[in-house]
């Protein structure tokens, strides 16, 4: 259970279902801190958030990027010092390809699993290290249900999600006693920028019923939340097809 | 082919009335500065009824701006709000409407972006009072054809700033607005309906509604003929003072939905008529003072989703003019007459009086009485009946509401709009390689 309000720092609210978590977290009254890229779109979207949150607090901004590794503890360290403490890390930053473009351009592929995978992960060790070190916390971390089995679509993007969520399976099982609690997120198809262009499966989802979902896992320390939950039923069953079938589906 | 491409080859567009159709597709994107450097026209929700928020037959894609929702500022003090052009009315009201505050000026759908209202420069029941949206619109930012991004007001570039309000997107990608809300004493509204049996009646009523009361707008019985031509009910309204409103106050209004296309056949005049004559009777039973959701007394469409399906997948028009006083009332019962003689059909022909003329170099109301009727979609006629209306307009001296049109011919609309070869010259100024265009400005003024 998560104390409220909390202090929540997000990496990657200026778009998509971080933005839309990062509203939900606003508008009840939760502290944030905000890590991203650019920083004329980190202080467009505290703006947003602090003209929406109920209680007046000053939304800080510092620049993160998955790319560069350097930037990640000074970030941190200027969260922690604007909000005092940290109760929650949340991670949706992340990058997106189609299969057919990352493997046109390998450079690309090499960039997006690192920073997909390696990145996220090294991250998430430092966050975690931080919430330890007070004695715990929430880790939400935004994987996908790509990485749930390998298929013809999402072969590049999937393998890092795989990995990402097995790192998160782990961490979940080996620091939950010590405090840590870690909520993997799984979104099927979610209606945002990074998904603009592509043709809309059935199920699709809208990134404020994903955040509304999220936040729920949030505060019930639920270590694994697919979204919209639909897919919970699609990946099962997908899950359980042999191999023959998914070579022969186009998925 | 990619799969972007493909979709973008196979996906259409259409606005709020469904028809025209044409090919294309939304692009959307966060970052809307960034989006917009190379796309010809912004699209909000869609609620524009004819072609104002589609491609230009030569175009394909548009710029989408709902996800450039953020709120930029807003101080309680001054009440003064800066947005992203894509933050809906209705996110606005759910954030800002418990905290005591709300839009100076409200079209008759809360699904509608910032952006939109400025570019239609949109009015409301409280038009008599409050004029346009423009009126209440501090600043805006702009990305113009050459493809710079332009601040404007009334003070600086003003030019720019008058052409924009009201220029349905045609001056450039609106990105960020700066309006003043208003201050409301309580988040309901103290609504009154009265019954009228004539457009005589109808015009007093609304007029003398109009001398004492914030919000007024009646809806006519359009096809009631003869002694009945014009009657109705007439609306008005106020927010309500906090002591009048009951300890659990009207909930919002549930929400309906047309679940699919409704065929053709059922939409037929005696339907219309038995529709109408059935809205008449009810109101009275209705108690004639009561408070109510903003919802309800604002927004009654809203509260049933995709009634546009109403007019089956033909699809229809709205037609929406002012007459302006100076013709007088007779004015009113000729367009009804031509209206009803050709057989418009209208669910809901809604009648509102125009206070002053806006800032807007194209803005829409005038002094007068605006006319608003939807028109189903028929295979030859609906052409030469909006011709029709839009002669009479012409001969009394009236306009008609851009962001409704999907019909009207180019020396019509020019004969109507004395001030379009002003807002022209400002459009040519700041877009001299014409790369900002719709089908409805390629239609209406060749670029």
């Amino acid at each position: 259970m998560v104390k409220r309000p909390a202090n929540v720092v997000v990496l990657g609210a200026t778009k998509g279902m971080g933005r839309a978590l990062a509203r939900r977290m606003a508008e009840r009254g939760d502290r944030l801190f905000l890590l991203g890229r650019e920083l004329d779109e980190l202080r467009r979207s505290a703006s947003d958030l602090q003209s929406r949150s109920t209680v007046h607090h000053d939304v800080g901004v510092a620049v993160c990027d998955l790319e560069r590794l350097e930037t990640f503890d000074a970030a941190l360290d200027q969260a922690e010092a604007a909000l005092g403490s940290l109760d929650v890390v949340v991670v949706t930053a992340g990058q997106f390809a189609t299969q057919d473009r990352l493997e046109q351009d390998p450079e690309l592929a090499h960039r997006l699993l690192t920073v997909n995978f390696a990145n996220t992960v090294t991250f998430c060790e430092r966050a975690r290290r931080r919430l330890l070190a007070r004695g715990g916390g929430t880790l939400c971390v935004f994987s996908s249900v790509a990485g749930e089995r390998g298929r013809k679509r999402v072969v590049l993007y999937g393998a890092a999600k795989a990995g990402l969520s097995g790192y998160l399976e782990g961490l979940d099982h080996r620091y939950r006693a010590e405090g840590l609690v870690t909520v993997c997120v799984k979104p099927g198809f979610v209606t945002t920028s990074m998904t603009e262009g592509l043709p809309r499966p059935p199920f699709a989802g809208h990134p404020d019923a994903v955040a509304k979902r999220v936040l729920a896992a949030i505060d019930r320390g639920k270590s694994v939340v697919y979204a919209p939950p639909m897919w919970a039923l699609v990946m099962f069953i997908i899950r359980l097809l042999p191999r023959f079938v998914m070579r022969r589906l186009d998925f | 082919m990619s799969t972007a491409q493909r979709q973008e080859f196979e996906s259409v567009l259409s606005g709020w009335g469904r028809v025209p159709v044409v090919q294309g597709a939304e692009l959307r994107s966060e970052d809307l500065a960034r989006l917009t450097e190379d796309l010809p026209l912004t699209r909000g929700l869609g609620r524009a009824y004819g072609d104002a928020a589609l491609p230009a037959p030569s175009d394909r894609l548009v710029a989408g701006t709902t996800l450039a929702d953020r709120i930029l500022s807003f101080d309680p003090e001054t009440a003064v709000l800066t947005a992203e052009a894509g933050l809906s009315l209705d996110e606005l009201c759910r954030v800002f409407l418990p905290r005591g505050f709300f839009t100076p000026v409200s079209p008759g759908t809360r699904f509608v972006t910032l952006g939109g209202m400025v570019a239609c420069d949109v009015h409301g029941k409280n038009h008599h009072r409050e004029g346009t949206l423009g009126s209440h619109v501090l600043s805006l930012t702009i990305r113009t054809g050459t493809g710079d991004v332009v601040r404007c007001s009334a003070k600086e570039h003003d030019d720019l700033f008058r052409a924009t309000i009201g220029g349905m997107g045609l001056t450039g990608a609106i990105l960020d607005v700066t309006l003043r809300l208003v201050r409301v004493p309580s988040t309901s509204i103290l609504e009154e309906c009265e019954r009228v049996h004539d457009i005589d009646q109808s015009l007093d009523a609304l007029k003398s509604a109009s001398a004492r009361w914030p919000m007024t707008a009646g809806w006519i019985d359009c096809l009631a003929s003869g002694r009945h031509l014009g009657r109705g009910v007439v609306f008005r309204g106020r927010w309500a003072e906090p002591h009048e409103v009951p300890p659990s106050p009207r909930s919002q209004p549930r929400n309906l939905t047309v679940p699919f296309d409704i065929p053709g056949w059922v939409l037929t005049e005696p339907a219309v008529r038995v529709f109408n004559a059935l809205i008449y009777w009810r109101y009275r039973a209705r108690h004639p003072s009561a408070i109510v959701h903003p919802y309800t007394f604002l927004y009654p469409l809203d509260a049933v989703a995709h009634w546009t399906r109403l007019y089956g997948s033909r699809g229809f028009t709205q037609y929406q003019c002012v007459l302006p006083d100076s013709s007088g009332r007779e004015a009113v019962a000729r367009f009804l007459t031509v209206l009803t003689r050709r057989g418009g059909a209208s669910f809901l022909t809604v009648i509102k009086d125009c206070g002053a003329e806006g800032i807007g170099l194209l803005s829409f109301p005038r002094p007068g009485i605006s006319i608003a009727v939807d028109l189903p979609m028929r295979r030859h006629n609906t052409q030469s009946l909006v011709d029709a209306l839009n002669e009479v307009v012409i001969a009394e001296g009236g306009r008609v509401y851009l962001a409704k049109d999907a019909l009207t011919r180019p020396e019509h609309f020019r004969a109507m709009e004395p001030r379009l070869d002003a807002f022209l010259a400002v459009r040519r100024k700041w877009d001299p390689e014409r790369r900002i265009r719709s089908a409805q400005s390629v239609r209406l003024f060749g670029w």
